[in-house]
């Protein structure tokens, strides 16, 4: 497999702020490293990420997104992150259909002490993106500058 | 169109050592609304604050983008700096160019690179933000203190001391906790009863507290400054109006066969029983699974003999609903299982013991009445081998990853205890490292070893095992000689990790606070607010958050008591703006929302309409401000889009995710 | 130098350890039914790797006294599998020497009932190619 270094993939991660965003925060203040290609969104709930925001990454150029939220049964607002599990193992499953393929698309539960999980996790979700090389798949040529 | 200002923090060196701040600046300023940016050395200072002040009121400003640490650090300060110099503090966005930037690259161009993407979406979103206006809820003037140990109990009594009302919610049958199950405390070698029952009795006498003890938290709702919590007050089949405490009927019981909690599983006691002497309240409970006249309806002495009669076999369960302003948590520990740590062979001898079951022998009120013997055949001991780190520092799956911080102490207390009361014992302790951090720890470890002769060894036990004739033989290694010894032990007594009382577990899901993966509470932040978790209203007292000794745990329940009362003297809190909303010409009125709101925040109402000139009456959503908490469950199973979350809204997250993108 | 550094990572490549997990507590010493026959004690092998003290290691009678019996890496708290150190350590010597090879096709041959699985498991781990 030839490794294309030029490629810099987009990533998206949606955290959310009460234990995965605190997570990312541990991780950079016990510089644990990940790369650079990842740009965290921070949400109240991983229940707020409607499958929209993914279909618009992806549309506009995104190679993987992930969402991170609270361990279940630890969720802020109890139920939040089975809501969020439901619906992106609907919408994955869509997406793999549709070309998208699942090794772009992740969900992770990290707990605000989980600074080490989330760099470990941002460091294979990358290595994955890079193994599976350009989204080319739902790019719209219009999104294109 | 918004006028935006763009102020990037150097944070000294953090962020400008990775991060080229001049180039971010130079970015900022291209993006669309962006009129105004500057960086500064410190940005949170006085200075950096008037900084962003006079830039407000001179550029005219209408939104800030702060290029910064995390918001969980500093997003409130640079709130309440837009707020003072005159615009709306939800006008405020944070770019975390450090902790998710500079701190994590170590190259400067990739660092840049990503803080300028990282500005640019927080422009992005700013562009779009509202002035938002948070409301006001009511405080209860109540606290809840879940866990009747010593964390608890002092907790307690402060915020009792202060004027407010708490109420205690205890398991077991008493309060007292773990510290009413030893014997000595380190390193004074004070009784540890004869210093804990004092605040038992005041806790119990005081006009602020109610203790509820054999009851447990069952449901928990509501938000800071207004919980709502379902006690469930375990059927105790004893008035405790009418009981005297004179103890008769555990005299008289005749199923003596049960295991005793209290000393840990090493004597027996009655069915009907009070877990100890010193038990408050003093009035016993009824334990239904070895009562004979629960179980086959048959006995019934307890009753015929109690005077004040005040047995009552028909007791239920009672629910206690109650309203709080605020809950601590002081749920404490307990010892881990040893069944994976086969080569201690605890399952096999008797007289392989946990520290804590030492601590139960050598009280006067434990199974062996305080005297030293084996378990096994009553004999007394000759040589008793300590092990250290027993399950703790353990990275395999078998034990617990951190150190439990009071072993190194105990066994060295319990060394000291051995030999001063029977100098013809050996002890010989086998440890990894010996940490000894506090006052007058380490003089206390030192006198164990110089003054009482207790032999310390570097290094760990391999194998314990026992021989036919009774005795324990201990292969172990002395690493300093580079030697594996082999010795014979009458005893051997092993230092257990401790680990958060299991059932915290259920109780931090009903309180919606953050556990870390050894189910220890995790604090708002691990510095700067280390008795409060991050979930509004909730405080930690003692072990649950992370292992302490005595003098550590009453240091933090006060300060845990601090926040609450803290929480309890305000008459009203601001609530977060960042609520649900509807959109009436969008919504039609369908109640899925309702169905994925946890806080049964969003109700129907018919209401009219104008949709482009056609007037009509709709069933709509109405959201609840003071209910709602923000989560936005509801806005993304809206099927009509017409539910939108205030200062997180679609168009928002989407311009974020195009800026990211771009 | 160079040449210690590549054996160093060699060893740590085999084995898939990495010694700097170890926290000296001596549980392997204290387990190891061998600890009296061995030279280098099981809690040393760690520090031998970390300083590259390879030559040493590899001239180290332990590496033949080690049964593979895998005491050790089932008690070691860290999980550094001092085991597997010194069995990474002895493909090393094996491989530089290049005899003593065990065939997996030999073995039924050299098969004999009265021999404990253990020491054949142990012996394959040793020699294999």
């Amino acid at each position: 497999m030839s490794i294309d270094t030029s490629f810099k993939p987009k990533i998206v991660a949606f955290c959310c702020n009460w234990c995965s965003y605190a997570g990312a925060d541990l991780a950079g203040s016990s510089r644990l490293a990940y790369p650079a290609d990842v740009k965290i969104i921070r949400v109240p709930c991983s229940c707020r990420v409607n499958p929209m925001f993914i279909l618009r990454a992806f549309e506009k150029g995104a190679d993987g997104v992930i969402i991170c939220g609270c361990h279940p049964g630890d969720c802020h607002y109890s139920t939040g992150n089975y809501y969020a599990r439901r619906r992106m193992t609907l919408l994955f499953s869509m997406l793999d259909y549709i070309g998208v393929e699942n090794g772009r698309t992740r969900v992770e539960w990290v707990s605000a002490a989980e600074g080490v999980k989330f760099s470990t996790t941002m460091n294979e979700f990358v290595e994955k993106i890079h193994s599976l090389g350009r989204n080319v798949r739902l790019g719209d040529l219009r999104c294109k500058n | 169109m918004q006028r935006l200002g763009v102020f990037v923090c150097h944070c000294g060196s953090n962020i400008a050592a990775t991060v080229d701040v001049k180039k971010v600046v130079e970015m900022a300023l291209k993006e669309p609304g962006v009129v105004h940016a500057e960086d500064y050395p410190y940005m949170c200072s006085e200075a950096g604050q008037a900084l962003i002040a006079e830039a407000i009121c001179e550029k005219k400003l209408t939104g800030i983008v702060v290029c910064s640490c995390s918001p969980r650090m500093h997003e409130a300060t640079f709130r309440k700096a837009a707020e003072r110099a005159g615009i709306n503090p939800y006008m405020v966005e944070i770019a975390n160019i450090r902790e998710h930037c500079s701190w994590i690259h170590k190259d400067i161009e990739v660092a840049t690179e990503k803080a300028i993407i990282l500005a640019r979406a927080a422009i992005a979103k700013v562009n779009l933000n509202t002035p938002l206006k948070p409301g006001e809820s009511l405080v209860t003037k109540r606290a809840l203190v879940i866990g009747g140990g010593i964390a608890g109990i002092q907790t307690a009594l402060d915020i009792a001391e202060a004027g407010y009302k708490v109420d205690i919610v205890e398991k077991t049958p008493s309060i007292g906790g773990r510290m009413s199950q030893l014997d000595k405390t380190f390193p004074t070698l004070d009784c540890s009863a004869c210093i804990l029952t004092p605040k038992m009795v005041e806790a119990a006498a005081h006009e602020n507290i109610t203790i509820y003890t054999y009851s447990e938290v069952e449901k928990v709702s509501g938000f800071v400054g207004d919980f709502t919590v379902d006690i469930r007050k375990k059927a105790r089949y004893v008035d405790m109006e009418k009981c005297t405490g004179c103890g008769l009927c555990q005299e008289k019981c005749p199923s003596k066969k049960a295991l005793s909690e209290f000393n840990r599983g090493l004597s027996t006691r009655s069915a009907i029983y009070t877990p100890f002497a010193q038990a408050i309240p003093n009035v016993p409970v009824i334990d239904a699974e070895s009562c004979t006249k629960l179980k086959t309806g048959k006995c019934g002495l307890c009753e015929k003999i109690c005077q004040a009669g005040a047995i009552d076999y028909t007791q239920k369960d009672e629910i206690i609903s109650q309203k709080y302003g605020a809950i601590v948590v002081a749920t404490g520990f307990d010892t881990i299982k040893l069944d994976r740590y086969d080569e201690f062979a605890y399952s096999q001898s008797k007289d392989v013991i946990t520290s804590l079951e030492l601590e139960r022998i050598m009280n006067a009120a434990g199974p062996t009445k305080g005297h030293l013997e084996r378990l096994s055949d009553g004999k007394h001991p000759k040589h008793i081998v300590f092990v250290q780190c027993v399950g703790s520092r353990c990275s395999d799956d078998r034990g617990k990853s951190y150190c439990s911080k009071i072993c190194c102490m105990y066994t060295a207390k319990h060394a000291m205890l051995i030999r001063d009361k029977y100098p013809d014992v050996d002890v010989t302790v086998f440890y990894i490292d010996v940490r000894t951090p506090g006052k007058n720890f380490d003089e206390f470890y030192r006198r164990a070893v110089e003054e009482y002769g207790v032999n310390y060894i570097k290094g760990q036990v391999g194998k314990v095992a026992p021989q036919p004739d009774g005795q324990l033989l201990v292969q172990a290694v002395d690493m300093l000689d580079n030697r594996q010894i082999q010795v014979e032990a009458d005893m051997v007594v092993l230092a257990t990790a401790i680990e958060p009382d299991p059932s915290v577990r259920k109780i931090a899901t009903m309180l919606t606070a953050s556990i870390d993966t050894n189910n220890f509470l995790t604090e708002g932040h691990a510095k700067l607010r280390p008795v409060e978790s991050p979930t509004a209203g909730i405080f930690l007292s003692g072990v649950c958050q992370g292992p302490k000794d005595i003098p550590e745990t009453v240091a933090q329940a006060g300060a845990a008591a601090v926040k609450a009362i803290g929480l309890l003297a305000k008459d009203k809190l601001m609530t977060n703006p960042c609520t649900a909303k509807a959109d009436e010409l969008l919504c039609n009125g369908c109640s899925t929302c309702a169905n994925v709101c946890p806080y049964g925040a969003i109700t129907y109402e018919d209401k009219e309409i104008n949709d482009h000139g056609v007037r009509e009456t709709r069933r709509i959503a109405v959201v609840n401000s003071a209910l709602c908490q923000g989560c936005g469950a509801c806005t993304v199973t809206c099927p009509s889009g017409a539910m939108d979350l205030q200062g997180f809204s679609n168009r928002q997250i989407i311009a974020e995710v195009d800026a990211i993108c771009r | 130098m160079n040449n210690v550094k590549n054996q160093v990572d060699r060893i740590r490549q085999i084995s898939g350890v990495n010694p700097y997990k170890c926290m000296k507590c001596g549980k392997c010493s204290a387990s190891c039914p061998s600890f009296n026959e061995m030279d280098i004690k099981p809690h040393q092998f760690a520090s031998y790797i970390m300083n590259g003290e390879i030559e040493a290691l590899a001239a180290s009678k332990s590496l033949w006294k080690c049964l593979s019996c895998f005491a050790c890496l089932e008690r070691c708290p860290r999980d550094v599998e001092p085991a597997k150190l010194i069995d990474a350590a002895r493909q090393l010597v094996v491989r530089q020497k290049g005899q003593d090879y065990l065939k997996a096709d030999e073995i039924p041959a050299l098969l004999d009932p009265e021999l404990p699985q253990q020491l054949l498991v142990s012996a394959f781990r040793r020699y294999r190619r």
